[in-house]
């Protein structure tokens, strides 16, 4: 996918490709190994005891970032569709809602997602109101979906507008009334249009579920810290960081693959409708 | 010819931005009548077609469809919409459903015919044109001229009381026009009641009973075709016709 070979040429121009990769990576590793504070750096973040050890430990605890992220995500898709729906509304019967659905999407992306968290989380416990929860981890996923849902909204948003306005026309002149139009003829042709901007959008959600760390429920990226501490060896960032890598690729892959899938569906239908 | 009256305009007057579009159209269709539009592009006809949809907001006059005015306020678009089919130009067949699905959507959504009933009709419809291996294709499997079959069939499936065709087979290749216009034509011997805008002058001297000649957003002539055709009364619509014999079209 990221080098196109096909026929004689296509050979030659996969061993250049290899060829050069691997005179760039010689050439990086070269240049690190030699370095003055190689020696310290690969002490403190590449120890192979440490890393066995970690091993055992954070796996387990990454699976809350797994966990965070999935519901998140569930959470997301539905309030951002709503969000969205609220935009689209016509008329000025409908303003307040458009203006508090803009309102909501502006102030959410404006903020950024640390202070989201760290309002939330010690704010609304705070306010020691019956019946509101007061687990960090909770108003850590609120605040992840609020965030996220202020993105995802405006991918949405971006689908429905890319719908031509003679859908709903032909959907409306059927006697299907806007709500049935925006279900059953707008918004699936909306949806599938956005799905790699949404997986994109994901991926970023997935990286940040290691903030609500920030309010203490022991997730990967706390329990590496609590590793470093206890071994003065600052290699469990390493196992963390590769856990998230192993996490985030197959969505980035399938991203990258539904895009280019969609550029060839539509050079094959040669740029119609 | 016509023994009641199926629609009857009154007045009907659009603007858009200030620019006026249709300025006072008076049109009555009697049942079973088809009526053809012609006139230049940009002379109302579109836009008339849309206004008795009520896609388009009137500004002032009255729509009268089998004695119900759907100009009136408070009436439920919907509800006169489903009386009322349309079929466009572009064909805005639904992409990301089958054919039979977009003929069936409509059915049972707006009217709430169960989805057995609503195939059935659907089947039914697509063998009697000549569609019916086509069921499980989506649209842009399909040549122009049986997507625009389709869209015609997809109107139908909500047997309205009145068929409006805004130019269909303008966006067709040569060779596909013939198969769009045999289904026209078929409807019209069944007595469905059409208001048709179009190009095709041989086609509506052939299909109409009454050809009315639109000219800058009113109704400047209408008559039979053959004197419509052959003797027009007004300097405009005979430059018109010329210009469309020049063209080669008549």
């Amino acid at each position: 996918m990221l080098v196109k070979a096909s026929g004689a040429s296509g050979r030659r121009s996969t061993l250049i490709a290899l060829a050069s990769t691997l005179v760039f990576a010689v050439a990086v590793v070269l240049i690190v190994s030699n370095s003055a504070g190689w020696p310290e750096v690969k002490r403190a973040f590449f120890n192979g005891e440490v890393f066995r050890e970690s091993l055992g430990v954070i796996p387990e605890a990454f699976l809350l970032n797994v966990r965070i992220f999935l519901i998140a995500e569930a959470l997301i898709l539905v309030v951002a569709l709503f969000i969205a729906i609220l935009r689209s509304l016509p008329g000025p019967v409908f303003f307040p809602l458009r203006a508090l659905a803009v309102a909501y999407a502006d102030v959410f992306r404006a903020v950024p997602t640390i202070l989201v968290i760290y309002l939330l989380g010690f704010g609304m416990p705070a306010l020691e109101i019956s019946g509101i929860p007061r687990e960090p981890l909770f108003w850590g996923v609120v605040a992840l979906v609020l965030v996220y849902s202020a993105y995802v909204s405006e991918v949405y948003r971006a689908g429905i507008e890319s719908v031509h306005p003679s859908q709903e026309a032909a959907a409306r002149s059927l006697g299907l009334s806007r709500g049935q139009a925006l279900r059953f003829v707008i918004l699936p042709q909306a949806i599938r249009r956005v799905v790699p901007p949404l997986l994109n959008d994901f991926i970023g959600l997935q990286k940040d579920t290691a903030l609500v760390a920030l309010l203490g429920p022991v997730e990967a990226f706390r329990q590496s810290q609590i590793e470093v501490a206890s071994n003065f060896n600052f290699t469990p960032y390493i196992v963390t960081a590769l856990l998230f890598v192993l996490l985030t690729i197959p969505l980035t892959r399938l991203t990258d693959w539904l895009v280019i899938r969609d550029r060839r569906r539509q050079l094959a239908l040669g740029g119609a409708r | 010819m016509s023994d009641g009256q199926a629609l009857l305009i009154e007045g009907l007057r659009k603007s858009f931005d200030g620019l006026e579009v249709l300025k006072g159209i008076d049109l009555s269709v009697g049942e079973h009548e088809v009526v053809c539009l012609i006139g230049a592009s940009g002379s109302g006809k579109s836009t008339l077609l849309r206004c008795v949809n009520l896609l388009e907001p009137v500004d002032s006059g009255r729509i009268v469809v089998e004695g119900d005015e759907i100009t009136a306020p408070g009436v439920d678009v919907n509800r006169i919409r489903r009386r009322i089919g349309i079929v466009f130009q572009a064909y805005n067949l639904f992409p990301h459903m089958s054919v039979l699905k977009n003929i069936t959507l409509a059915p049972m959504k707006a009217l709430g015919t169960s989805r057995g009933e609503a195939e059935a009709d659907a089947l039914a419809l697509l063998g009697r044109f000549g569609l019916a291996d086509k069921r499980d294709e989506y649209p842009d499997r399909l040549s122009g001229g049986q997507q625009q079959r389709v869209a015609i069939l997809r109107a139908l499936a909500m047997r309205p009381q009145i068929l409006l065709l805004d130019e269909v087979t303008s966006a067709l290749d040569p060779e596909l026009v013939a198969e769009v216009l045999a289904v026209i034509r078929e409807l019209a011997d069944g007595g469905m009641t059409m208001v048709i805008a179009t190009h095709e002058m041989s086609f509506a001297r052939d299909i109409a009973d009454r050809v009315c000649f639109l000219d800058a957003g009113v109704i400047l002539e209408q008559g039979a075709p053959d004197e419509m055709f052959t003797a027009p009364r007004e300097e405009r619509t005979r430059q018109f016709l010329q210009r469309i014999i020049a063209a080669g079209r008549l």
